[in-house]
């Protein structure tokens, strides 16, 4: 993502020499039922329009609209940082979704500055998710963000704030196991089926049965290129349906003995009594198939395969029970793995807080500049007044000379405040140095005017 | 002797392993490219080192049992790193970068500091022979270690109760393809090392002696090799019983590495 700023109109706090804090409001499935949720969700047309009516009304000059099935947020940076925003963007929040703010105790959570970002990046991290480790949630983000930035409500720090956080999230992934292992029984049946194939690009799966998680599996095998794809199911129409969604091939019911033998991986989930698949057919079709392995996913509760068939050999079948146990012992390994995600998260918030204090820092050598120009100025027009005598030439000879003192008495102060890592931590420092040269706290450096040169 | 680039090479591998086996742990990219690079300079490093023994010996690095550990162990890091970019897998380097080490550091703590005998030269043909059936016997060395862990995930894999070092590791038809390909190698280094070493003997003595222990067992490995080849591709064979085959295979090449060179045949001794 391009770390240009989207709306340059928009001056940053850091201009006034002032820290930046992030102020967030949100709920999410932890404070909110979903009754809640719903009534305080986002489209993307109504994100737009909130963050633009945010800025608008003078409470955020950044915003970005954060919405998913399980959480709205709105991240800010507040306009006037000595007002707490966030009771604003609470109100505006209620007031654009309509809902009275009688009994909303505890429906939300308000954090700023160094906790909003914390928070923004365990979200992205997935750490903050009804799923632990989901990976959904970084698009999510991605997308909310992308959006801010074609409407232009994201400023330097919002954009500094959501590109940290895309990049924790995906560090997290590639670098923990937060987000390795599947925590669905689908899901787990499809990963277990890679662990036999490599790559199931190419593949051939037969469904038997259409039920809910059986359609999961389907859904996880298209994702990952199964090639041709049968279903078979007691219902006709049922099968003709889920093969017509998921552009397979429906097939009798009768048939299913003689179809068994092309399928690498085959998903049982149908109901009622008694096995549908038994030994000696999985047996045949896996003779028929010169040997070739086959993964059985079993779904069906009572069971669907034999469970003596479970002793073929190439023949690898997992039952609903031992995908749930394995969903079990990946969420603890997920559990486990919090810690270390915990970890490179507070390293990209002590990373951001190093940005947001050397935008601080960097920002006093633009006020000092403007300082001292201003006092030149005012010094030359009274001297200058006293020389009637002096030609245009010798003036402006003299300005010049004074522009050039005031430079170079700032070449070393600026050098040494541009050099982010020293100053962190000196900002106590700084508002000394403002203190010093009488620059006033809201930035307007004594006299009236724009503090840029 | 000094023996310098020997524990540099040792100490690159074991860099390397550091790398492969933080990725099992903590997958990363970067990390993987890194022990990927770090084999390959091992790879450069350990060719140094069978220079250097070369040029202390005055002759190839093979004509003692240390010198042939030696490039076998090298042609086993050449051959991994091959497959390791032919199949985009990375998680076996582990093992074998670890067995390396070990390997190697072996040899370097018994080889001994003084020539056993001045070997005859014996010119390019007989060089490239040796080299060529060192490197079949490594390649089938690596297909040994493919097998192991096919042999161990598909237990882990029946068992229903995958442990965190499962997932890690590659499918089962990712290491059948590798243990295919690297007997491969194996079968045809092996040929033209084997005809190389019957045009050398007939150039030397005007026959082919197809008596001799080793002739007999290497031409038995060959038809073992082909063997896994065909079955792990028939019905009944294909899977864990191919591995299983592969697995026991080595062991004839180990007896020919080591009993038949050391004990059984004439020609074919380690000085």
């Amino acid at each position: 993502m391009a770390a240009t700023p989207s709306n340059p109109g928009l001056a940053p706090r850091a201009a006034h020499g002032r820290r930046v804090d992030i102020a967030l409001i949100g709920c999410n499935h932890r404070t909110a039922p979903v009754e809640f949720r719903e009534r305080i969700a986002f489209t993307a047309e109504q994100a737009r329009h909130a963050a633009t009516s945010l800025r608008e009304q003078g409470i955020l000059q950044e915003a970005v609209v954060v919405s998913t099935c399980n959480r709205s947020e709105l991240y800010g940076v507040p306009v006037d940082s000595d007002i707490p925003a966030t009771e604003a963007m609470e109100e505006f929040l209620t007031a654009f979704h309509r809902i009275p703010r009688a009994g909303l105790a505890g429906r939300f959570y308000h954090w700023a500055g160094r906790d909003a970002v914390q928070h923004l990046y365990r979200v992205a991290a997935g750490l903050d998710s009804m799923l632990l480790g989901e990976a959904e949630i970084l698009g999510q983000l991605r997308t909310a963000y992308s959006h801010a930035l074609d409407y232009g409500s994201t400023g330097p720090v919002l954009n500094r704030a959501f590109q940290g956080a895309l990049e924790v999230g995906k560090r997290i992934r590639a670098e923990t196991e937060v987000g390795a292992r599947p925590m669905s029984v689908a899901f787990a049946g499809v990963k277990l089926a890679e662990r036999v194939f490599g790559n199931l690009k190419g593949r051939n799966a037969l469904i038997v049965g259409a039920g809910a998680v059986a359609e999961q599996v389907v859904d996880h095998l298209r994702n990952r290129g199964i090639g041709h794809l049968q279903v078979v199911n007691r219902s006709p129409d049922r099968a003709e349906e889920l093969a017509k969604r998921f552009g397979g091939k429906a097939v009798p019911w009768q048939s299913l003995e003689s179809v068994l033998s092309s399928p690498d991986v085959i998903v049982t989930s149908v109901g009622g009594s008694g096995p549908v698949l038994t030994r000696a057919m999985l047996e045949s079709a896996i003779g028929a198939r010169a040997g070739r392995p086959v993964f059985v996913v079993d779904l069906g509760v009572p069971r669907n395969v034999d469970s003596d068939a479970a002793g073929l050999y190439n023949l690898y079948l997992y039952n609903v029970d031992d995908l749930g146990e394995i969903v079990e012992q990946n969420r603890r390994a997920r559990e486990a793995e919090i810690p270390r995600a915990e970890a490179i998260i507070a390293e990209h918030v002590a990373k951001f807080e190093v940005w947001r204090e050397a935008l601080a820092a960097g920002s006093i050598v633009d006020e000092l500049r403007g300082h001292f120009h201003r006092h030149r100025e005012d010094l030359l027009r009274e001297r200058l007044a006293a020389l009637p005598l002096a030609s245009d030439e010798e003036r402006q000879r003299i300005t010049q000379i004074t522009e050039d003192l005031v430079e170079r008495l700032l070449v070393e102060p600026s050098e040494r405040l541009r050099k982010t890592q020293a100053m962190r931590g000196h900002l106590g420092a700084l508002d000394a140095l403002r203190h010093l040269f009488g620059i006033s706290e809201k930035g307007s450096a004594g006299n009236s005017g724009d503090s840029d040169k | 002797m000094h023996h310098y680039m020997t524990y540099l090479s040792i100490a690159v591998y074991a860099a390397s392993f550091a790398c492969y086996a933080r990725i099992l742990y903590v997958p990363n990219v970067w990390i993987g490219r890194l022990a990927s690079f770090l084999l390959a300079s091992g790879i450069v490093c350990h060719y140094f080192a069978l220079l250097e023994r070369s040029h202390w010996i005055h002759a190839v690095p093979y004509d003692d049992l240390y010198g042939s550990m030696s490039l076998f162990a090298w042609l086993l890091a050449v051959t991994y790193l091959g497959l390791e970019f032919l199949h985009r897998q990375r998680s076996v380097g582990a093992l074998v970068t670890s067995l390396l080490v070990v390997w190697i550091a072996m040899v370097a703590a018994f080889a001994p500091d003084k020539i056993l005998a001045e070997p005859p030269a014996r010119g390019p043909l007989f060089a490239l022979h040796v080299t060529l059936n060192t490197w079949a016997y490594a390649a089938f060395g690596l297909s040994f270690i493919l097998s192991l862990v096919y042999l161990v995930q598909d237990r882990v894999l029946r068992s229903r109760h995958p442990s965190a070092a499962f997932w890690r590791f590659p499918a089962l038809d990712v290491l059948d393809r590798m243990s295919r390909s690297s007997v491969y190698v194996g079968l045809a280094t092996m040929i033209v090392g084997v005809s190389l070493g019957f045009l050398y003997e007939r150039r030397l003595d005007g026959s082919i002696t197809w008596t001799d222990p080793k002739v007999v067992v290497t031409l038995a490995i060959f038809v073992i090799y082909l063997a896994y080849l065909g079955l792990s591709r028939t019905s009944g064979w294909r899977g864990a019983r191919a591995a299983r085959m592969c697995a026991l295979n080595f062991f004839v090449v180990l007896f020919s590495y080591t009993a038949v060179n050391l004990y059984l045949t004439s020609f074919h001794r380690f000085l």
